[in-house]
């Protein structure tokens, strides 16, 4: 019940931004205008739904299609007991989103791995360096034209200062 | 002062390293590094088949692998929509259970140890040890178990397994009063947990915290209760919860845990649907029918499987889905069968085997950390096209650094280990 309520008022408050309403293996998946972002996340965070938990966020590469980057993200409301999928797609050249570190704090170490292992850059994020990789790291492992046995230039040792 | 804690400091674990900006002994400022024991996971598993990956999910929470197991074959399950019987249920949520107790009392015995309380470390690790032996016993691992699979649980319940079970919960049970008794009221331990490092329910939402650590600061949020997967609907327990949000409740609530985890396993115990085929003839003791069986053909009265440990066909109705497609074909027929050693073939042939539908699918179950959520996107082939884990624990202790802010170099300690980093399923 909660779940239509969401989707109806998403769609109301968002009529151009919100493409696509689909639903998978029983959960609904709201894809949307990578613009709009921060506004629906706004949006979930507030009364009345509160979806308060940033509960994951990745990103998936479709490549060779022209919106090649897909990130999701995954939401819980606790009041709810209600999970939402959100889904948006960006280019290929130059991958921007919105960083969502201005609202859940969990989402800058979130986004740093996105950047990390896809290449993705968040606006206004904070910090936005790699976190599994070490500094010097060429390319982005989890993308699709990363060879999975590839193998690293060294780095030379750094100077202590 | 900046100093470095880690990555080779003994409460780091071996997998983070802090840089701790002080005054005096005060800490202004830290910044985490991680990514020590990052081995590429996640693109690994995109390269395996679904069936074939199921191991490094052992790896990843490797205190706890059951409950790894589970939360992969329970996405899988979701995406193939495959029933699972109910005698296998209840074994994955003994095993989860035990799995559970093993990972808070690790959690507990390295925070307690790295406060200087070595006793409470070895009671615990002794209490660890029964509840791997029960682990051993029916997985036949202590750690890398493998066991819950796609559709069920690999082999059935060893004949013994209660009399085993019911020795692991009363040592457990004794171990925790020992601890309870050396802890709770322990003024050394009091001042180095009471009131450190506090985390208001509001910060610990917004850092997307779950489990213990979210309920010690008072949310009632526990999957197991929220939306009752395999079946936790059936059995009657407690949700703990915090009151301050610090060190000590986050102890509290993981003891506390432990003891409902018991209460659980003691009422799956109980409620265990009986065998739908027993392996043994009826009243004929295993030395018998080995002698039996030498004498005439093992078929008519005669029921012996030496070797196949509860993953007999007989068993397959107790302990495996009937959808026949994802499920490993029964070895009686792969060996004794060219019908059979055809579908042995086709389940793990390259490009054949589990193939779900085209499509995307997040499922989570309860961890010992926390929500240990799985998001899976197939294409339609035999591997999956993207492989992603929720790890519980990185979204807790990206909060390390605002949990330490002003407090003293001795307090990092005891807060990191009430976070209960665990290295395989942080770094991924």
């Amino acid at each position: 019940m909660e779940k239509k309520n969401i989707i109806e008022a998403l769609r109301k408050k968002f009529p151009e931004q919100i493409m696509d309403i689909s639903s998978q293996f029983g959960d609904e998946i709201i894809t949307f205008e990578s613009s709009a972002l921060l506004d629906i996340a706004n949006f979930l965070n507030d009364k009345p739904y509160e979806y308060t938990m940033l509960l994951d966020l990745t990103c998936v590469d479709y490549k060779g299609e022209d919106q090649r980057f897909e990130m999701v993200y995954h939401f819980l409301s606790l009041s709810l007991n209600d999970r939402i999928r959100l889904k948006t797609r960006l280019p290929e050249k130059s991958p921007k989103i919105d960083s969502l570190t201005s609202i859940w704090k969990n989402a800058n170490w979130l986004e740093r791995e996105v950047y990390d292992m896809f290449g993705i850059h968040f606006n206004g994020h904070p910090y936005l360096i790699r976190i599994f990789m070490y500094e010097g790291f060429e390319g982005h492992p989890l993308r699709k034209d990363y060879p999975l046995r590839k193998q690293q230039p060294r780095i030379r040792l750094r100077k202590l200062e | 002062m900046l100093i470095n804690m880690g990555p080779s400091h003994p409460a780091m674990h071996g997998t983070i390293r802090i840089m701790l900006e002080l005054d005096g002994e005060k800490i202004l400022n830290s910044e985490l590094e991680i990514g020590y024991l990052h081995r590429g996971l996640e693109k690994t598993c995109e390269h395996k088949t679904y069936f074939s990956l199921l191991p490094y999910t052992d790896r990843m929470n490797y205190v706890s692998p059951l409950i790894n197991n589970l939360g992969y074959a329970m996405t899988m399950e979701k995406m193939l929509e495959l029933d699972v019987p109910q005698r296998a249920q209840y074994i994955r949520v003994i095993l989860c259970e035990l799995s559970r107790i093993s990972d808070h009392l690790t959690a507990l015995a390295a925070m307690t140890m790295e406060c200087g309380a070595f006793t409470v470390f070895l009671y615990t690790i002794k209490a660890r040890e029964f509840i791997w032996d029960v682990i051993e016993h029916t997985t036949s691992a202590r750690m890398t178990t493998s066991f819950i699979r796609i559709g069920g649980v690999r082999a059935d319940l060893h004949p013994d397994w209660k009399d085993h079970l019911k020795t692991a919960i009363i040592e457990t049970k004794k171990v925790l009063k020992d601890v309870h008794g050396l802890m709770d009221k322990n003024k050394i331990w009091l001042n180095r947990t009471r009131d450190i490092a506090v985390v208001s329910p509001e910060m610990a939402i917004n850092y997307g915290w779950t489990g213990p650590c979210l309920r010690s600061t008072g949310v009632n949020f526990d999957l197991r209760k929220a939306s009752p997967y395999s079946s936790y609907d059936h059995f009657d327990f407690d949700v703990p919860l915090g009151e301050r949000g610090d060190n000590y409740d986050r102890y509290m609530v993981r003891m506390i845990e432990m003891e409902q985890s018991m209460r659980i396993i003691e009422q799956a115990m109980e409620k265990m649907p009986k065998n739908k085929a027993p392996l043994l003839a009826k009243g004929m003791k295993p030395a018998k029918a080995i002698e039996a069986s030498r004498k005439q053909k093992v078929e008519g009265g005669i029921k012996l499987s030496p070797n196949l440990e509860g993953s007999e066909k007989d068993k397959y109705a107790d302990i495996l889905s009937t959808g026949k497609k994802y499920i490993v074909p029964p070895k009686e027929d792969t060996y004794t069968s060219i019908e059979g050693l055809i579908n042995h073939f086709i389940f793990f042939m390259k490009g054949h085997g589990i193939r779900p539908p085209k499509g995307e699918v997040y499922f989570s179950v309860e961890g010992g950390n926390g929500e240990l959520g799985y998001y899976i996107v197939s294409d339609g082939t035999d591997k999956p096209y993207r492989w992603h884990l929720r790890a519980p624990c990185f979204h807790i202790v990206s909060a390390l650094e605002e949990m330490i802010k002003g407090h003293y170099v001795a307090d990092v300690i005891p807060t990191f280990g009430s976070t209960n980093m665990i290295g395989g399923e942080f770094d991924r």
